[in-house]
């Protein structure tokens, strides 16, 4: 049957004029868009093949190729959009649910640009950032106000296990298996250059990335892949993964497929064999026994690090935060709805869930309120797409940001979202050694240390303007910020005024 | 119609200046209130004002609670207020002298209060806390009614207008206090409201202030998350609340004070020895909400002392001397000369740096 | 030389009577007047008491003598001239100044000569006799700062963060500069004795008006620090 006949999203567009015939695209290609006719020498392509991952765009020697989106459309309306038709046939002749990846494209509001920061002029001067002091330092952890003294009346300095990090900005949580050797290696290496932290995400820690431990945040989920004891010890902090933006309520799934050689033996779990992440920890069904997990990884590491705690934003943030603060947990971090996934339902992504930077601001003032908010740091993620986010987001209230799909993006990711089919042409989201090979770690450090070293001087150069020196003095400052163009109840969740007020 | 204090926020810049007396020796107002004719420039006419330590020693077993009321209405609703929770030994108008320059003053009252023992006991808390809650109490929920200062013999007496008459005004020279800190205001915006001048007061802690910090918002929402209202948002609020916090709630030293307030740089912290170095970790740490940004120089009063404070770049100047017992403190040189032309020992405290003067015990 | 009694004068007034003055002038009773000898490129001008701040903004030729401390923004834009402080002057001395010199017997606040800068013919000198405060030398772009660090009071020569963003110009410290620390896009080493001659003719001058042991002062090692380059930051920027 014809009917589900769905016209190529894409063409490939290859000049002649340009063209060398040296089949660099055939071999660069893992989805197999490019080929050669049965004569050896004509390339041709096939475009239904192709996603836009722009692999062959970019390593073409001499420029001759251009990917272009089709013009053959349905007879769309505001209504039944051409993905909404496509989708329904693509249902109707497989039976399947959606799946997509990476983070929720459909056109929500992005509060990011509709915050204005501000400067100084006159009252207060601005602060030279390349030639002042200018610290964005953070410290991850609790900040209990009781402080006790000797016997001399000395202050007792012992601070609860926090993270050091040189910058606001970690990288989130990826695990391997859903992202290559290689992209971890890099991961690890700029997070050690930068002072900062990566995270494992629910795959386990690779043998040869254990030197990087104290940048490394090691992550509990609820399949406990790769969690044994070494493990727990051997990162900077543990995060136990309660749910993530893209997917909240959804639990995750590699295939057997991607099971093989050192993602099994780092995931401990036998080759070949479906790694399944449940949708609960099933030893947690209630606020209190998320006490009890967050205390058993104190326990089993000697309270010697901060546990953070992991939360898709959902409607009911604020009561679930000021819970898990008082669950012992030391960070609380807040993945918003556009957070990336290696592959989630695309019900799920594209409906589930709430802007970060809403999610943030109730969270902020729900802690202050309770008077609990120097109990945990704040950390949010969810599309922390440059160097102004992280400044917005901070001074509605967070500690820091995790950013996971700008990392990839520094690392090659052209964004063709297709990570679920494992044929990563970057190299990134991919097991298949040829791909993996693609991605050269050490560049792809270089390219992470010079994307966060550039933002950290975006950084300091909007907080001098602000005439702020320190990023504690930033943070929560909400009179930083301004809106524009929204409603009273938008501002009054975000707790900020109209620009012009 | 412009909003008033406390309904926006108003930048303001500032000269400052201060006198105390090692020795407890009680001065007139009349040199402290000349001391700011030379900084006239620093200020605009729309708010002046001083704090005096020690002028009511046959008061001094009982709060003063000095007050200004928009009308007879809420100093009623005051005074009921105040009746359920304390005793009034006395009270009365403050004494003014009208001169032109100053117009348009509220009701300006003060009461001698003594807490009542079975209130204190109810509330569950102790007297200072008891009174401070009452202060704040009053700026908050009863309308028109606002507390200048509640301290035991210390007052606060401020106006719109310049500081010199401001001073005239309230006859400072018919004062005698062992300690005194003047503040004339900058403000950019304002339509003059007499609440909004310096200095700001909880119980014995008074805040003058030179400077717009910003790192304003940051530390207001730090600071309302332990029971403080910022109903004035001025800098000078926030200021001391921040001092009643650290010092009499977390019992923190001035010292340890002032390395929360203007943190060393993470650089400074890491040259300094060991002990030093997780001392001042450990503070910045647990109060990183309360580091102060942006230019300040602040003289904080108390009973028996005062220290004053540049910010860690120090961004505004303040210039201090001595002269036998007494200290001065001043936004310039010039108003030192005024308070003692030969004072000696000038010098130019580094910014973070404290300068704490106490009075010698038992003499205040 | 005529005598101006500061007091019951406000600033513009004090100024007028300095402007208007046919010859040099002495200002006694100088109780924090602002603005003094703003722009003035004729006289000299003796001053007794507490000059106000911005003493000798945009100098442009005449000399101040302050007998005493001067506040703060001392030689403000300065262009030509000399201010001479026989004693302690108050923050950002110097501040932008691209001619003359300011002669500082006693110690300088935060931020001394910053962003002085040099032109042409011209290229302005500070010398301070005693220790200053952090940020010395900020932005430098030219010109020579001198600080002897003759003070008695024991504390380090200058404070934190000397010379941050220095792209031009030298400074010389007297001594080894134990303990200072120098941001990464300078050079700090021990100055050769060229690197001394060159500002010998100005540390003697000094030396004279103070009535100081010109031998002495000179006897000691001094530090020379020179910016590494006058385009620090050009490798910071991406165009977009």
């Amino acid at each position: 049957m014809q009917t589900d006949y769905i016209y190529p999203r894409y063409e490939v567009e290859r000049r002649e004029s340009r063209c060398t015939n040296c089949g660099l695209c055939v071999r660069e290609c893992s989805y197999g868009v490019h080929y050669r006719a049965s004569d050896g020498k004509t390339l041709l392509n096939d475009d239904a093949k192709c996603v836009n991952c722009q692999r062959c765009v970019a390593t073409c020697p001499t420029h001759a190729i251009k990917i272009v989106k089709s013009n053959c459309d349905f007879r769309e309306n505001y209504n039944w959009s051409g993905d909404a038709i496509k989708e329904i046939m693509k249902q109707a002749g497989s039976g399947g649910v959606l799946l997509s990846s990476m983070g929720n494209p459909q056109p929500f509001p992005v509060y990011w640009d509709k915050l204005l920061l501000n400067a100084s002029q006159v009252t207060n001067p601005p602060i030279d950032p390349l030639r002042e002091p200018m610290e964005t330092r953070v410290f991850l952890g609790k900040k209990p106000s009781e402080i006790s003294r000797d016997e001399h009346g000395r202050l007792i300095c012992d601070l609860p296990p926090r993270l050091t990090l040189e910058l606001p900005i970690l990288f989130s949580a990826m695990s391997y298996g859903s992202i290559s050797y290689n992209a971890h290696a890099a991961l690890a290496a700029a997070a050690t250059k930068l002072g900062t932290c990566y995270n494992t995400g629910e795959g386990g820690l690779h043998e040869n990335f254990y030197g990087y431990g104290a940048n490394t945040i090691v992550q509990v989920a609820s399949g406990r892949f790769g969690v044994h004891k070494d493990y727990l010890e051997a990162g900077a902090a543990i995060e136990i993964k309660m749910g993530q933006g893209a997917k909240p309520g959804i639990g995750g799934h590699l295939p057997g497929s991607k099971i093989v050689g050192d993602v099994s033996r780092t995931r401990m779990i036998p080759e070949g064999s479906d790694a399944i992440s449940p949708a609960p920890h099933h030893d947690i069904y209630s606020i209190e026994d998320l006490r009890q997990l967050v205390f058993s990884l104190k326990e089993a590491t000697e309270y010697k690090k901060p546990v953070i705690v992991k939360i898709a934003a959902v409607h009911n943030i604020a009561a679930i935060a000021s819970g898990i603060a008082r669950s012992g947990a030391d960070v609380i971090a807040i993945d918003g709805f556009r957070g990336g996934t290696g592959a989630a339902p695309t019900r799920i992504r594209d409906n589930v869930g709430i802007p970060v930077e809403l999610a943030l601001a109730a969270v902020d003032t729900r802690l202050r309120d309770e008077g609990i908010r120097n109990d945990v740091s704040l950390v949010v993620g969810g599309s922390i797409r440059n160097s102004t986010d992280v400044v917005k987001a901070i001074a509605l209230g967070a500690d820091a940001c995790y950013i996971a799909t700008a990392a990839l993006i520094a690392l090659g990711c052209h964004m063709c979202r297709n990570c679920q089919s494992g044929k990563c042409n970057w190299g990134i989201a991919t097991q298949n050694p040829d791909l993996v090979r693609r991605l050269d770690p050490e560049e792809g450090a270089r390219r992470l240390v010079n994307l966060l070293t550039a933002w950290k001087h975006e950084i300091m150069e909007i907080m001098g303007g602000m005439g702020i020196n320190s990023i504690e003095a930033l943070r929560g400052n909400r009179l930083m910020l301004r809106g524009i163009g929204l409603t009273e109840k938008e501002l009054s969740v975000l707790g900020v005024a109209h620009a012009g007020e | 119609m412009l909003l008033k204090e406390g309904q926006v926020r108003i930048p303001s810049g500032c000269a400052v200046s201060a006198v105390i007396s090692r020795e407890g020796e009680l001065m007139s107002g009349e040199k402290i209130v000349a001391s700011m004719v030379p900084m006239h420039e620093r200020s605009n006419g729309l708010g002046g004002g001083f704090a005096g330590y020690g002028i009511y020693p046959d008061m001094a077993d009982f709060y003063a609670f000095h007050m200004f009321f928009t009308d007879k209405e809420s100093k009623k609703a005051c005074e009921y207020f105040l009746k359920e929770g304390f005793e009034i030994v006395k009270a009365e108008p403050i004494p003014v002298r009208k001169i032109p320059s100053i117009t348009d003053e509220p009701l300006i009252f003060r009461y001698f209060l003594s807490p009542l023992r079975s209130r204190i006991a109810d509330a569950q808390v102790d007297e200072r806390e008891f009174v401070a809650r009452a202060a704040m109490y009053i700026n908050v929920r009863i309308s028109g009614a606002y507390v200048v200062s509640g301290g035991k013999n210390m007052g606060v007496f401020k106006a719109v207008g310049f500081p010199e008459d401001v001073g005239e005004f309230y006859r400072l020279d018919e004062y005698g206090a062992y300690c005194w800190t003047a503040h004339g205001r900058y403000p950019t915006n304002t339509p003059g409201w007499w609440g909004g001048a310096h200095p700001f007061s909880l119980l014995d802690y008074t805040v003058v202030h030179n400077g717009e910090i910003s790192s304003y918002d940051a530390n207001r929402r730090y600071i309302e998350a332990y029971g403080y209202k910022c109903t004035l948002q001025t800098d000078t609020e926030v200021f001391t609340y921040i001092a009643d916090y650290l010092l009499r709630r977390k019992r923190l030293t001035l010292e340890e004070t002032a390395s929360v307030i203007a943190a060393p740089f993470w650089t400074t912290i890491e040259s300094r020895p060991l002990e030093e170095r997780e001392r001042l970790t450990y503070l910045r740490n647990i109060f990183s909400g309360l580091l102060v940004t942006g230019p300040f120089s602040i003289i904080l009063g108390f009973d028996g002392g005062l220290m004053a404070l540049n910010d860690r770049l120090k961004l505004r100047s303040m210039v201090v001397a001595e002269k036998d017992d007494k200290v001065f403190i001043a936004s310039e040189e010039a108003a030192i000369r005024v308070l003692e032309p030969d004072a000696v020992n000038v010098r130019a405290p580094e910014g973070g740096e404290p300068v704490i003067v106490r009075v010698k015990e038992g003499k205040y | 030389m005529i005598i101006l009694n500061a007091r019951a004068t406000d600033n513009a007034a004090l100024n007028e009577r300095v402007r208007a003055a046919k010859e040099d002038c002495e200002i006694v009773g100088c109780i924090g007047e602002r603005f003094i000898g703003a722009g003035l490129s004729d006289k000299t001008i003796n001053i007794k008491g507490i000059p106000g701040n911005a003493l000798g903004a945009y100098l442009n030729g005449a000399k101040i003598f302050v007998d005493g401390n001067a506040q703060d923004a001392v030689g403000d834009t300065m262009n030509e001239g000399e201010i001479i402080v026989r004693g302690n002057a108050g923050d950002a001395p110097g501040y932008a100044m691209r001619g003359g010199k300011i002669y500082i017997k006693g110690n300088a606040g935060y931020r001394a000569g910053i962003h002085m800068k040099e032109y042409r013919g011209k290229s302005p000198v500070i010398i301070i006799g005693g220790r200053c405060g952090s940020f010395l030398g900020e932005y430098q772009a030219g010109g020579l700062i001198v600080v002897l660090g003759l003070n008695k009071d024991g504390k380090r020569i200058v404070g934190n963060f000397p010379c941050a963003g220095m792209h031009g110009g030298k400074v010389l410290l007297r001594g080894n500069a134990d303990g200072v620390v120098f941001p990464d896009k300078v050079t700090a080493r021990a100055a050769t004795s060229d690197d001394v001659d060159y500002a010998k003719p100005h540390i003697q001058e000094f030396c004279r008006i103070f009535g100081l042991d010109e031998r002495e002062v000179l006897s000691s090692p001094f530090t020379l620090v020179t910016p590494d380059s006058a385009n620090p930051y050009k490798r910071m920027y991406v165009e977009n």
